[in-house]
Formats: C-alpha cells, structure tokens, sequence
C-alpha cells in the first residue's frame, strides 16, 4: 500500500482550536477518566506494596502502616483508590463489550459510557459500606 | 505526543463585533473563528448579529447571509448545500457537522452560536483547513477495487447480501467531521490515519469482490494506523451522515484477531 505523507505544514499557518472548543461527550469522557483512573492505580499499587512490606517487616511497621491507613486522610486516599480501582474495571469491561463489537449505536454507546459511571460509584459504596460494617 | 496548548501563532484573540442591523427584531449572535494569512495576525473571534427574519434556517443560510449583508471578506468552503459535497465542515457550538444540514435552532444557545474551523488542522483562511493529509491518508488505503483473477466479460457479480454489507460505509462524503472530532487523530494525526480513512478501509476490506483483503490488513496491522482508536466515539457522534467510523474500526480490529486464529 501507498505511504500516507504528511506534507510539511507551511510554519505560518495557525492550528485550529481543538480540546479548548470541542464539547464534552461522555464517551469522551469517560474516555479521559479510564486514562486518570489508570494512572491513579499506579500510586494505589504503591499503597498496597507498602502495607504488605510493612506486613512483612513486623509488628511494630505494621502498626504503623495501619494507623497510617486508618487515619482520616488514609482513609480518603483508600476510598479515592477503590473508587479508581472500580471505575478502571468497569471501564475495561465496557472497551471489552466494544472489543466484542456491540453497543456502538448511540443509546449504547452513551449508556454504557454513564454506566461505567454509575456501576463504579455504587461498587464503591457497596465495598465501603461492607468493609466499615465488618471492621 | 500531546500538545494540548495551542502553538503560539494560533492562540484566538478578540475581534471585531458587528452593529446590529436596523430594524431586526429577532436576532442570533454569531461568533465566528477568523484567520487573514495576509496579515500575520493571530486568529480572532469577529461577533455577527444576523437578522433570523431575513435569513434561511441552516447555519449556512447566516453565513452566507453574513457575506452578503455585513463582511464580504469572511472565507469558507460550500458548494451542495444538501449535504452531499462535504465542504461546509465546521466545528458548529463545540460539535463538528456540516453548516447546511444543521439548524440554527439546533446550535443555538442562549442566542449565541460559534463557529470554529474543523479542529486541529492548519487553517488556510478563516474556517477554511488544509485537508492535504486527510486526504493523502484516504489515499493509502488504496480505495478501489484489487482484483487478481482476470475481469470478467461483464461485471464483478455480487449477491443481494454482500452488497448489503457495504451499506452505512459507502455513504462517507469524506467531509472529515469525524476524522477532527478524534483526540487520538488530533495528538497523533500524522501517524494514526483516522476514522475517515479506516472507515473506507473496512468499506474495502469487506467488499465481497476485493482480492487483497490479506495485503490490506497487513497495511493496518500497526501500533499506530489502525490501534490508535481508543473507541472515544467522538466520530460516530459527529458524523452528518450517521454513519459510525467506530464500529468500523471495531470491525477491523476483530479481522485481525480472526484471521491470527
């Protein structure tokens, strides 16, 4: 097949605006939050690795580490990171459900981009509600 | 990679804002993109009172009304004005579609409605863009017929239900509303060929009398051509034709998987 070349773009032409006009979709965004959610696990992988080095390291480190987690702002950060846990999984299974090649028409495509929303939101609740009820 | 700041030289400044015409009862701002290359200036942001009594209901219909009533200098693309050209592709109130085949009523918020050119693309004159690559990369994909057996005495026969496979692809006017709605086409244009052109890959690639369906997937099999879709969906919305580049997409990307299986 022939080559697509990108002829050089005289300099002077000015480049039209594109993410400061375009209106918000929900594909869209959900587009955007799967890319920051992922991003987030990241640093929630880090939590997870210290609170199991700790775990390794003995009691004293672990005690630490649960005090640590069981403050208030751990406890925003845990609840920041099930949530970005949850959404990027609910996210996954909605790009699998394309990858299977359904739900492109427009009901779909915008239900599933708000249930991903909606499924992350109540998953989060549901497992903090559980957690803080078992102790 | 990413750039999401506008270069410099293209960093929208305020304009000029039109009088009113006299005597209009029921008026619609329009804000529209303006770019003179003669000038050297940054593009900027000229304010149009059209009068709704004295113009036709399209956005075309204002713009037109605006070159002819109020600044003959402002520069765009229309020639159908039935949507079935392509030329009139803008980015109308923050979606892109065609001026003819979209109501003012349909855009208008608050009385206000603001015209960009199609986004992302080097701008040749106010919302006229340089379509060079779009089109070159519809070139690559080499949109006819491939055929190795030799032609027959009449027509490359094809039944009721292939033929009915090309429907919903053949229809692309290749206005490239799709292709410049795409965040993955606007940080990786120049490699990543975009919903327009992917769609009429698949238009060939499923073509019951196409012989190189095998070359052609070669062609896409790459990091950047076919998988820079992340399914954002912004083609299938914008799409004045509504046809959906993203399942075509789709499409392609379950060939490959089934073709290696």
């Amino acid at each position: 097949m022939a080559e697509a070349k990108s002829p050089a773009r005289p300099a002077e032409r000015p480049l039209s605006p594109h993410l400061q006009i375009y209106s918000l979709t929900w594909t869209m965004a959900m587009s955007v939050i799967h890319r920051a959610t992922g991003i987030a696990l990241y640093a929630g992988t880090l939590l997870l690795a210290y609170w199991l080095v700790s775990l390794a390291a003995g009691p004293a480190a672990y005690a630490i580490a649960q005090d640590v987690f069981g403050s208030v702002i751990g406890r925003v950060v845990l609840f920041g990171y099930t949530w970005a846990l949850l959404h990027h999984m609910a996210g996954g299974i909605r790009h699998f459900v394309w990858d299977l090649g359904y739900g492109f028409d427009y009901k779909s495509r915008m239900g599933l981009a708000r249930g991903t929303l909606i499924a992350s939101g109540i998953l989060t609740i549901v497992i903090w509600v559980i957690g803080l009820s078992v102790g | 990679m990413a750039e999401f700041r506008l270069p410099k030289n293209s960093r929208v400044q305020s304009g000029k804002v039109w009088p009113a015409p006299q005597g209009a009862t029921r008026t619609t701002l329009f804000n529209i993109y303006r770019y003179d290359p003669d000038t050297g200036n940054n593009p900027r942001i000229d304010s149009y009172h059209v009068d709704r009594d004295d113009c036709g209901p399209m956005v075309l219909d204002a713009l037109i009304w605006i070159k002819n009533n109020v600044d003959a200098t402002l520069t765009f693309r229309r020639s159908c004005r039935e949507g079935i050209c392509g030329s009139c592709a803008m980015n109308i109130s923050g979606s892109n579609t065609l001026a003819c085949t979209r109501g003012i009523n349909e855009v208008e918020k608050n009385g206000i409605v603001n015209i960009y050119p199609l986004p992302h693309m080097p701008v040749v004159k106010d919302l006229v863009p340089d379509l060079t690559r779009f089109y070159a990369q519809h070139a690559s994909v080499e949109p006819w017929l491939h055929t190795v057996t030799p032609a027959p005495e009449k027509e490359w026969r094809q039944s009721h239900e292939d033929r009915q496979k090309l429907d919903g692809l053949y229809e692309c006017i290749l206005c490239a509303c799709c292709s410049t709605s795409c965040p993955s086409y606007w940080w990786n244009g120049d490699r990543y060929l975009g919903p327009a052109a992917l769609l009429q890959a698949y238009r060939w690639l499923i073509d019951s009398r196409d012989e190189s369906t095998g070359d052609r997937l070669d062609d896409l099999e790459d990091p950047f051509r076919l998988y820079r879709c992340h399914t954002i969906m912004n083609c299938a919305n914008a799409c004045p034709k509504g046809l959906n580049p993203a399942k075509a997409i789709a499409e392609i990307k379950q060939m490959m998987v089934a073709r290696q299986v």
